[in-house]
This record gives C-alpha cells, structure tokens and sequence, in this order.
C-alpha cells in the first residue's frame, strides 16, 4: 500500500455565510480562496435552516472565478438522484470541470415535512441511499460516452446511439432508466465529497467518495481514520490512493499571531459540538497543518472559517502563504480542472468499449 | 412614481436557445456547442445587447426514442437549466433569465427555492416555464415512476404552482419568515421556506401548453404563454381566447403577455431572403428526417421509402409507442390524407411535403419588412411580443440583434434602453403584492 509520502497538500475552505442571498459576497469570498490556489471551497446546505440552493450559488460563482474547485452541498433523501446528477455535471459544464458534489442526507421529520413525500429514517439506512445515489449518479454521467456527438453529416446523424446508455438502475428507493440528459462532462465524474465522521456514512465514503472529509481532533485520530478508510477502499475494490482524506476543522483566528490557548499545544484544535475547532493565529495554524501532513495522517484540510471575511483573509494570507513559502503548498494551479488540483486521474467511461472490435 | 406610458403598445422579445429538435441547424459550419457554456454567454449576451425581455431554456427530461431506439437525428443533450441560468447571471446584467422546468417530476419546496434563489443572485430576473408534459416513458427517470394524465398533471400544475407563491409570499418584505402549512389534493406539507421574498417577489410564471385545461391554467396562472400559435389569423383567435379568460380570474389583459416562438429569416432582398429560408428548411428536414416525420404519423417502420418519392398508399397504424418523449397528438389518418392530397395536387415528394407543412412561423423578408410585420403583428393583437427561435448556436441572432432591432427601435416599437432592473419591470408587470 502506499503511503501518502511525496504527495502534495490539499487545501479546501468552506465560505458558508449566514443568511447571504447576494451572489457578490460569494464571489469574493471564492476568489480569496482562488487567490491563495486552495483546491476547491465548499458551500454547506439543507433544507431546514436559512440559505440559497447551495449548487446554484456556486454555479453562480463559476464564471466570475478561474481556477479554484466547487463543491456544494446536495442533500439526496428528498431531492431527485436523476435531476441532482444532472445538476452537478452542468455545474462542472459551467465551470469547465471544477465542480465537486458534497452528499449529505436529511434526516429530521421537519425536513421530511417540507415534502410530505416519506416519513425521516435513520441515518445509517440513509448514508445506504447515498451510495445508490452515488452508485446511479456515475452511471449517468457515463451514459454518454465521450465522443457520442459525432454530427455525421453523410448519414444526417447528431449523436451515436451506440454511445449513448440505458442505465437501467434499481435502487432500493428508486429506479432511473437513462440515459442522462446531460452529456458526459468535462471531468468525467465530478468530485464526490462525503463526510466520512461515523458509520455508515464512512463506509460509503469508503466505498464511493474521491474526497472524505474526517473530523478529528488530533493528527493520530486523523490518520487512524484515514488508515480506516483506506482500508476499507480497498475492500470495496478500490485503489486507496484515489480517495483523499482530508481533515475538517471549524478555525477561528481572530486571535493574533498565536494561540490564545496555550493549553491546546501551540493552538491544537479541541472539540465541539460543531466539529473540531482551532483558535489561534495563522502562523501556528500553518504549523498544525505542515505537522499533520508530514505526520501522513492526512491528505490535506477542509477549513471552515468562524467569520467568513475575516479568517478567510487570513488564512490565505498567512497560513496558506507560510505554507508556500516553505514549499509545501502550490503557489499556482497547474492544472485547470478540480480532479487535477487534487492529483485525481479523470475516470475511465465503465461502457465504452476498450480496443479492438465493438 | 410615474411609469411614462409608451405611445403605442410595445413588442416583448424573449430569445430560446436552440435544440433538441430539428430546429437546429447543426451540419452549418457556424454551428458550434450546444453545451459550453460559451455557446449559452454569446446567446444570451446577444439577447441582452438586443434588449431582449428575457433568455429562454427548454428541458426535457428523457431522450426522445423512435422506433426503440434513442433518436439521433436532431440536436440531443443539454445542461439543466437552472444551474446555467445561475451561471448566466454572472455574465448579463439585465435580461431575464427563464427556465422551463417541469411541475409533475419536481416538489414544490425544493423547485420554490431554486426559482427563489435565482432570483436573489440575479437580482430579479428570475423566471419559471411551468411545463407539465409527462409519461411513462419519462417517469421512469424518477423517483415517483410513471404516472398522471392529463387532467391530473394541470391540477398538480395548478396546485404546485399555488404551493410556491405561498412560500415565496412566507417572508414579509421587511424580512419575517413565517411557517407556512399547505394541504392540498396533491401536495400536504409544512415547515419554515429557507429563502427570504425574492426581488421581484414572486419570479415570473410562463406557461407553454395549448389545449384547454393549459389555456385555463394559463389565465388563472401565469404572466406569460409561450405558444406555437404564430400565424397573424391563428395568433388573433388565440389572443382573444385567452385574454377573454382573464376576467373571471380577476385580472386584465395587461396581466398576461402571449408570446409565440418564431423563426425569423433575413435578407437584403425579398427573394434572397426567401432563398435562405428554404435552404435552411431543407437543412432542418433532412431526407431522414421527412421519413422521421413520416413515421411519426404512420405509426408504423417506412425505412424503406424513399423520401425523394411519393407517399405510402395505405392509412396509418394507430401506435402511439413508436416515438416517445414527443407530445405529437390530433388524427393521424386527417394528417396523412391532408398530406397525400398536397402532394398529389403540387406534385411533391415526401420530403417536399414535409418541408412544405411543418415549419412553424417564420419571418422572412428584408429587415425593413420584418421589423414592419412583426409590429403588425403586435398591433393587431395577434401577439404580445415573440419568443425568438434562432436555427443556429450560438451565432442565431446576431443578426437580428444588429439588424432588425435598431429598426423597432426607430419605429418607436421597442425599448432602446432597459427601464428597470427586474424581469417584472421589462414585461410591464407588477409587482405581486405580498400577502401581509
Ligand atoms: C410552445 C410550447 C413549448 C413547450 N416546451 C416544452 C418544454 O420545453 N418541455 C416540456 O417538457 N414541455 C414543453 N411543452 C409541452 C407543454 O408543457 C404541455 O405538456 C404540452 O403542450 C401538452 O399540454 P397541452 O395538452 O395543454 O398542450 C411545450 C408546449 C408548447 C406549446
């Protein structure tokens, strides 16, 4: 098995904002992540508290921003796992293949009310459905193979047919024909991003995830769920090494150059109710991550900052650009798509036919 | 405030996107992606530079099938609206930004906040083609399978679209959100709507659908129909059918623009122009195309009939499963004989017939004399604008843009600059009032 040795450091931040319904905050907020070549930001998302259809936001940003990687949330207990793949590949169409896909499930009766369609379940039969929505979201986007536009003239024929697929998929919950109506896109598969913190949600992200996000509170803990992981992958098939883990933490850096707890060994995140949370300064938070990672308990981290504006500022500023400095964190993008930033190969289409004779 | 009441009645432009279906001229060399999202920036900033009222995307939500098989012949495959017109914000400022979205595979708290989000990130340009068009054969995409007929999926339509206003009108203009409880026949659900009033309050509502259950929808429902009836004499029966509903839903004819999708066709002379137009249907109604169509009536496999020749001898076989995801309704058997008598009296092939009866309406002419026909048209109450359908991505109406406007402009017929920021101020409606 191979270890995360020499792989490079990937960075993600979250720019949820409470009760922002304007695209411009959103915009800039992207594009100080983007100006610090973080991999990709992430917009959190549910149906039951305030806020903005997440995808729609970031399709929002995507023309206004290059480089960086989108990745809303899309819940999947409620919604339509035909009309949600459809929505993710055009974001990564509109992005030219940036956008990712964080799958969260709803799983409070309030939620279930909003619908009236199905009563809540427990979240480990619905982490079970995510995988099916996983499951039937890559089939459809690679129900068109990629070259199924041919615009043949001579025989007046727009696409190959042949290259086109009935998935034909029968879920425990639901059943999708196909094919999508969305053509394959620019990545192939959008990235998939699951939080992979307990249970069945971490056997899915296992099983199906290209990002996993781990809560943890200390490198080993980090890297005893990532050895988990991996481990797991690959019982599922997988090759361990195209599934990255990276560590969530809530940061709050309001607190000058260092930590303001010293009790947290130099600004070590502790935990909350809303995950872990480092408080400290840029400069040790740097420490924490270049430490972590030359630990090879992680692949890199998921950032969600306390005041949007103000620690994101500073983490692009300071964190990301110590990081740089010492050599450890890109100081551009050298690839254009999502999957490229996080040295993910773009998947192979299951249907089309390899070699030789069709 | 007062609004300065143009002198004479005003064209509403809106611009479609082409394709998936044999509108779309894609063997042209100008024919570029009906994807990248390039194609859809060119589109809809032309529109915009045009001062179009707003930018249209259908949706279907199966590939079309004949004969079993997935139809290949005309333009497939397209993004999902909402999440490109969301991206078009980014690169328009003022032009609205209109997505068709269907009412019987979608939930109306989800579809509610969507049209509500797009229309804080656009700042008020948001609106929403409810179409209702369904089958088996594209229920099988969903979670709720195949399922209701026609009567149902406009009463569903009705009720959705009741269910969304009462979210969007959840939140006060000063920014309360109050619970919200429906209980319908279709709908029973409750809880806390997650987006405060949209900038227009309410996105607009078109409607696209003609028989009478989707004209009466239309009346008690919408602000805008997007309908086929395009012809100056069909255009005025169907004005008067529909603005005659309006009254007993309490609303005047202000409160509903009726806008047919049109072709239009320029040229510096009457006869180039004439010209193009037929090329361009030769192009549209290839020989597979004319036996496509010719099948599509028949109900019945004619591949072996030479669209350069005449029309098969017998009647059609009532067999409504050879092509699905295509609404194609009315008496086959009047079809096909109206056909076989204009080809036996002009002396024209399958494909010549075919060309010569399935166009929708077009504007053909010099740019002087469309611009004229158009305002006719408007002026006599056959339309209350038009929903433009370019045959060419992404580069379709550039011309009409760079040609034909600047001569509604002069002739008073048409905005020369935006008034207002919203897409409720371009088409003249107001602002729903919030139920306090
Ligand atoms: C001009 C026009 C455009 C339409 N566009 C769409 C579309 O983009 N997607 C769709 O699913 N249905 C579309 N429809 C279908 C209608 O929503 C409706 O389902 C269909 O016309 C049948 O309803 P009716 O019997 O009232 O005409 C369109 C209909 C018309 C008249």
């Amino acid at each position: 098995m191979t270890s995360s040795h020499g792989r490079g450091l990937h960075l993600a931040a979250a720019v949820d904002q409470r009760s922002a319904y304007d695209a411009d905050s959103y915009v800039e907020l992207a594009r100080l992540a983007e100006s610090g070549g973080l991999d990709f930001v992430t917009l959190d998302d549910t149906f039951a508290r305030p806020g903005p259809d997440a995808l729609a936001v970031l399709s929002r940003v995507a023309p206004a921003t290059g480089r960086i990687g989108l990745v809303p949330t899309v819940t999947v207990t409620h919604t339509e796992p035909f009309q949600v793949q459809a929505a993710v590949a055009t974001l990564d169409w509109v992005s030219r293949g940036r956008a990712g896909w964080r799958l969260d499930v709803s799983t409070t009766e309030g939620e279930a009310r909003l619908f009236g369609r199905r009563h809540a379940a427990p979240a480990d039969a619905l982490w079970a459905e995510v995988g099916e929505v996983a499951e039937v979201a890559a089939q459809l986007w690679d129900s068109w193979e990629d070259d199924a536009e041919i615009r043949d003239t001579a025989t007046g024929r727009f696409v190959d047919r042949d290259r086109l697929h009935h998935v034909d998929f029968q879920g425990s919950e639901f059943s999708v024909k196909g094919p999508s109506i969305v053509p394959r896109p620019p990545q192939g598969h959008p990235v998939r991003v699951v939080d992979a913190t307990e249970g069945q949600a971490r056997r899915t992200a296992a099983r199906y995830a290209d990002v996993a996000l781990v809560r943890a509170a200390s490198s080993a803990q980090a890297g005893s769920v990532r050895a988990e992981l991996r481990a797991s992958a690959e019982k599922f098939g997988r090759d361990p090494d195209t599934l990255r883990v990276l560590a969530s933490l809530v940061v709050d850096l309001g607190d000058g150059e260092h930590a303001a707890e010293p009790g947290h060994g130099g600004g070590g995140p502790r935990q909350t109710a809303h995950g872990p949370l480092y408080r400290g300064g840029p400069v040790d938070l740097a420490e924490l991550i270049a430490g972590w990672h030359g630990d090879r308990t992680v692949d890199g981290f998921h950032l969600t900052p306390v005041e949007p504006r103000r620690d994101l500022e500073r983490l692009v500023n300071g964190t990301v650009a110590l990081l740089q400095h010492r050599g450890l964190f890109r100081t551009f993008y050298p690839g254009s798509t999502l999957r490229e930033h996080l040295g993910l190969a773009r998947p192979a289409n299951r249907y089309a036919v390899t070699g030789g004779a069709s | 405030m007062t609004v300065r009441r143009p002198s004479r009645k005003q064209i509403h432009l809106a611009a479609h996107f082409p394709g998936v279906n044999s509108t779309t001229v894609w063997a042209d060399p100008r024919s570029k992606s009906q994807i990248a999202f390039s194609s859809f920036e060119h589109l809809a900033r032309t529109a915009e530079r045009g001062r179009f009222d707003f930018f249209f995307l259908a949706e279907g939500l199966r590939l079309r099938e004949h004969k079993g098989r997935i139809h290949d012949l005309d333009v497939v495959g397209r993004p999902e609206s909402l999440t490109v017109l969301n991206a078009l914000a980014a690169v328009t400022e003022r032009i609205g930004l209109a997505a068709t979205v269907n009412a019987t595979f979608n939930e109306p708290y989800e579809l509610a906040r969507r049209l509500a989000t797009l229309d804080h990130l656009s700042a008020g340009r948001a609106a929403w083609n409810v179409v209702t068009s369904s089958d088996a054969f594209t229920g099988e995409n969903f979670r709720r399978g195949g399922y209701l007929d026609r009567a149902d999926r406009y009463s569903r339509a009705a009720e959705f679209v009741d269910v969304a206003r009462e979210l969007w009108d959840s939140w006060t203009p000063d920014g309360l959100s109050r619970p919200f409880a429906h209980r319908g026949q279709h709908f029973d659900i409750a809880g806390e709507f997650t987006v405060p009033r949209s900038p227009q309050g309410h996105p607009v509502v078109i409607q696209a659908g003609d028989s009478g259950e989707g004209r009466e929808f239309a009346a008690r429902t919408a602000d805008v129909i997007f309908t086929r009836h395009g012809t100056l004499e069909d255009g005025r029966a169907f004005y008067a059918d529909v603005k005659g509903r309006l009254a007993k839903y309490g609303r005047s004819e202000d409160d509903l623009k009726i806008m047919p999708g049109v072709g239009v066709v320029l040229g510096d002379t009457a006869a180039e122009a004439e010209e193009r137009a037929a090329e361009i249907r030769r192009q549209q109604v290839s020989p597979q195309n004319a036996v496509l169509a010719l099948e599509q009536i028949w109900g019945t496999d004619l591949s072996s009939y030479d669209p350069d020749g005449p029309f098969p001898d017998f009647d059609p076989v009532p067999d409504s499963s050879l092509t699905q995801g295509r609404t194609r309704r009315g008496d086959t058997v009047a079809m096909a004989e109206k056909w076989r008598a204009l080809s036996r009296e002009k002396g024209l092939s399958i494909r010549q017939t075919v060309i010569e009866t399935s166009g929708r309406q077009s504007f053909i002419g010099t740019p002087e004399a469309v611009a004229a026909e158009l305002e006719t048209f408007v002026r006599q109450d056959a339309a209350d604008g038009f929903i433009l359908v370019p045959h060419l991505t992404p580069g379709g109406l550039d011309e009409f843009v760079d040609r034909v406007v600047p001569l509604l402009q002069e002739r008073g017929a048409f905005r020369t600059e935006y008034r207002g920021t919203t897409l409720r101020s371009h088409l003249g409606l107001p602002d729903p009032a919030g139920k306090g």
